[in-house]
């Protein structure tokens, strides 16, 4: 018999630690580093609109399609820390999702950072805390990885595959692919054990990005037009990967564009309009066989049209900035300091790298949408600020053993 | 298409930035094919006649009457009303009549008022009386020349735009460099202000040279913003010539470089540079320029006990300003008020970091500048620390910086004020 075609949706939830306005003066004098006004805001804030209402959602979708409605997850250790401290009601409806069995959770850097591009075992470290945090909170350990904004190569990949997991996601990107279909299952380059699935960006951006936006030709979709752009890419391929923030839901397009009623009525079309079966990320590698070995020699990530890693390394500030970050990495595992342990990691998530991106002259208002500073200057003045302070403590903590 | 041009001082005698800015705008239209007739009030001579004519207000003659600007007008207008009266004739004659009428009301003029004027062309005591001669010979000249447009730069030349225009009926173009409010903040000399009002009021379009000023000129002043047109300026490096120059002192520099004025926020300056050298050793301070806060910065200075590591250098000019350039590190513009702000981009241009004020209009063009709000001591002093101590940050502002100023060319500038005269005369 035929293998069905199916399609695996996943949901990337985080939110960045965001510094406080650190002065020079405050540098070896204050300690703390993050804007716990500004945190705890914008989380309550996404709490209200994205993430409590969209696992209601979801819990209701599930239970009208009799479970045949699947849906993965990778929630960073940042905001699972912040949803602790300032919305627990949401790590309770995310395990009410978990309850359902329908619900796979996927593993990541504990605090989204970009140790892949740096450092293995640090990387190696921080992907091990994220797999205890997620087995303690959903209580199944992650059998697939997504790392950093999908970011991706042969390298990373082989690493990953070392760790014990036996799938990854990263990003269809063109300039890989080529003529290929993303609508396939790959593996490794290095390691064909490692599975890969690969975002259809088409698809995916046409929810995540262009749901709400009236200059697109093909506004507005329904759940019926999505269907049909669904039957017609899977002509080329067996697996259709939609990939997207969870912000997307409630944040980034607003309820009142119709986000929520599309996302309720499209697995009910599906199911009933077509062959299609949503499945987890380790369901479909489990159905469906890898077809080829893709060679991605140097990083690629889902971001922007380069699909590079250029959004948080590239310019001199970015390059500054992470360099003087990482040559800390030793000594921060010599200090044995849990404070400094847990600043270190915050101070690695990939935001503020991303704030001091200058490519936002001239691309995407995406960059300044999630951009608390008004020019990369300031972002980079302040994080350099926050680093010396903490380059300060580790070297008087190193001083005092 | 020819411009009648009213300025009050063009390279190579300036007193400010706006001679500069007359100079590259001038060239700017002369490659966009439009003449420039442009009148200043004591021409040496050595002025560039490459880009433009240059009329000297001192060789014309015209009044040696006392008299305010605005009195001047009132009289123009009250003949062109007297004589204009004539009930009952057909629009053609009608038309005739006026234009002869303007003629020889003109050449009465000359021949009531025939004595020569000089200028100095200085701001001084006397202003208003020189503002208001000027606007008498500003007439006469209109009388003398054809053009299609007149043109006038700032307080001191609108009543001889509008003189022009009264006289001959050509469209007036008021370009605004800065208002009284960016000169003088709220207290206002009011005689300066009627001037502007009435300048702005009787103008067909008023240029703006940022987007900060346009909406002082609608919101201080009441001026339709139907007419109001931001036009950035630019700047012209083409005379530049590179110096190498060394450095006498081992630190960093960080340089203020302006008049020391309420107008461009010295105060601030030196507040900032007090908390950076708290924390931070290896820096020299320099303030470059004069002003009536020249003393005060100096009392201050010496209170906060930095004097050691705070210099003033007194008036720059010419080569010096250059030299001063070439040995900073850090460029500071803390301007309370700042229409545009030429000199970032001087400094820009030798490849040094600076800081700008968000109430600049130069905020509005440029990305490769760090930007603070003017009061904001604590965010200065903190940028100022970040490119002292984070070299990466200097670099990357002093390559992008290079290029963007670059970019800023009087060429693209100059069509959109050639597109400003051009929807006048339709």
């Amino acid at each position: 018999m035929e293998t069905k075609p199916s399609i695996c949706i996943y949901f990337q939830v985080h939110q960045p630690d965001r510094l406080r306005q650190y002065r020079f003066f405050d540098i070896g004098n204050d300690h703390h580093y993050y804007d716990d006004f500004a945190n705890r805001t914008i989380l309550r804030r996404v709490a209200e609109r994205c993430y409590l209402p969209m696992n209601r959602l979801l819990l209701d979708v599930i239970a009208a399609c009799g479970k045949k409605f699947k849906v993965a997850f990778s929630i960073s250790g940042s905001v699972i820390e912040q949803f602790e401290a300032y919305a627990p009601e949401v790590l309770d409806s995310f395990r009410e999702l978990a309850a359902t069995g329908c619900v796979e959770f996927i593993a990541e850097t504990y605090s989204h950072t970009l140790a892949s591009l740096f450092s293995m075992s640090e990387f190696e470290k921080q992907v091990k805390l994220h797999s205890n945090l997620v087995t303690k909170y959903f209580g199944k350990k992650p059998k697939c990885f997504r790392n950093t904004e999908l970011i991706y190569s042969d390298e990373i990949g082989a690493a990953v595959s070392r760790m014990g997991f036996s799938c990854m996601l990263t990003e269809g990107a063109k300039h890989i692919l080529g003529w290929k279909s993303p609508n396939y299952v790959y593996t490794n380059a290095v390691n064909p054990k490692l599975k890969l699935l690969l975002r259809n960006f088409t698809l995916s951006d046409d929810i995540a990005f262009r749901f709400s936006d009236r200059s697109w030709d093909k506004w507005p979709v329904d759940a019926d037009k999505y269907v049909a752009w669904l039957q017609d890419a899977i002509k080329d391929g067996e697996v259709i990967n939609l990939f997207m923030d969870y912000e997307t839901f409630g944040e980034h397009q607003s309820a009142s564009t119709g986000i929520f009623e599309f996302m309720r009525a499209l697995p009910e079309a599906v199911l009933s309009q077509t062959d299609f079966e949503f499945c987890t990320p380790s369901q479909v590698i489990k159905k469906h066989q890898p077809v080829a070995p893709l060679n991605v020699p140097f990083p690629i990530s889902w971001a922007d049209e380069e699909r590079d890693t250029t959004a948080w390394l590239g310019n001199e500030l970015q390059n500054e900035a992470s360099s003087k970050l990482y040559a800390l990495t030793d000594k921060v595992i010599a200090a044995e300091d849990p404070e400094l342990s847990k600043d270190f990691l915050r101070l690695q998530e990939s935001d503020h790298f991303y704030y001091m991106c200058t490519k936002f002259f001239s691309d995407g208002a995406v960059h300044n949408y999630f951009n608390p500073y008004d020019t990369p200057y300031e972002a980079f003045i302040n994080y350099m600020n926050v680093l010396s302070d903490f380059i300060l403590r580790v070297d008087r903590r190193l001083k005092q053993e | 298409m020819r411009v009648l041009m009213f300025g009050w001082e063009f390279p190579p005698h300036i007193a400010g930035g706006l001679g500069t800015a007359c100079y590259g705008m001038v060239r700017g239209l002369a490659n966009n094919g439009v003449d420039v007739l442009f009148v200043m009030p004591s021409a040496s001579g050595d002025e560039d006649g490459r880009v433009a004519r240059i009329i000297n207000a001192s060789d014309v003659e015209a009044a040696d009457i006392t008299c305010t600007p605005l009195d001047f007008l009132e009289r123009i207008n009250f003949l062109r009303i007297g004589t204009n009266m004539i009930p009952y004739v057909d629009p053609e004659d009608f038309t005739e009549m006026v234009e002869k009428d303007r003629h020889s009301q003109a050449e009465e003029f000359k021949v009531n008022f025939k004595q020569k004027y000089k200028f100095s062309g200085k701001y001084g005591t006397n202003l208003m009386e020189e503002v208001a001669r000027y606007a008498l010979v500003g007439g006469t000249i209109a009388m003398q020349n054809r053009f299609d447009v007149i043109h006038a730069h700032d307080w001191l030349t609108y009543p001889a735009g509008v003189a022009a225009k009264r006289l001959t009926g050509k469209p007036l173009v008021i370009h605004v460099h800065a208002t009284e409010y960016d000169r003088s903040g709220e207290n206002v000399n009011t005689q300066v202000y009627a001037i502007e009002k009435m300048g702005m009021e009787a103008a067909d379009r008023v240029i703006t040279v940022s987007n900060l000023t346009r909406n002082i000129v609608i919101n201080r002043y009441g001026i339709s913003p139907d007419k109001v047109f931001t036009v950035h300026n630019a700047v012209d490096f083409s005379n530049r010539n590179e110096m190498e120059v060394h450095r006498g002192v081992p630190e960093k520099v960080v340089t203020f470089l302006g008049r020391i004025t309420y107008q461009k926020g010295p105060d601030y300056f030196i507040e900032a540079a007090s908390k950076v050298l708290r924390y931070y050793k290896n820096v020299r301070f320099v303030m470059a320029g004069s002003g009536d806060l020249l003393n005060r910065s100096i009392r201050r200075v010496a209170k906060l006990g930095i004097a050691d590591r705070f210099h003033f250098t007194g008036f720059l000019k010419g080569a010096d300003v250059q030299r001063m350039f070439a040995v900073s590190d850090v460029y500071v513009m803390p301007s309370v008020s700042e229409p545009f702000g030429i000199s970032p981009l001087e400094a820009m241009k030798t490849g040094v970091p600076t800081i700008i004020s968000k109430q600049s209009g130069v905020a509005e063009v440029l990305r490769h500048s760090i930007k603070v709000d003017f009061w904001d001591i604590d965010a200065m002093a903190d940028a100022i620390y970040g490119i002292l101590r984070y070299p990466a940050l200097g670099a990357m502002a002093s390559r992008c910086g290079l290029d963007e100023v670059n970019t800023l060319k009087w060429n693209n500038a100059a069509k959109k004020i050639k597109e400003i005269y051009l929807s006048t005369i339709d």
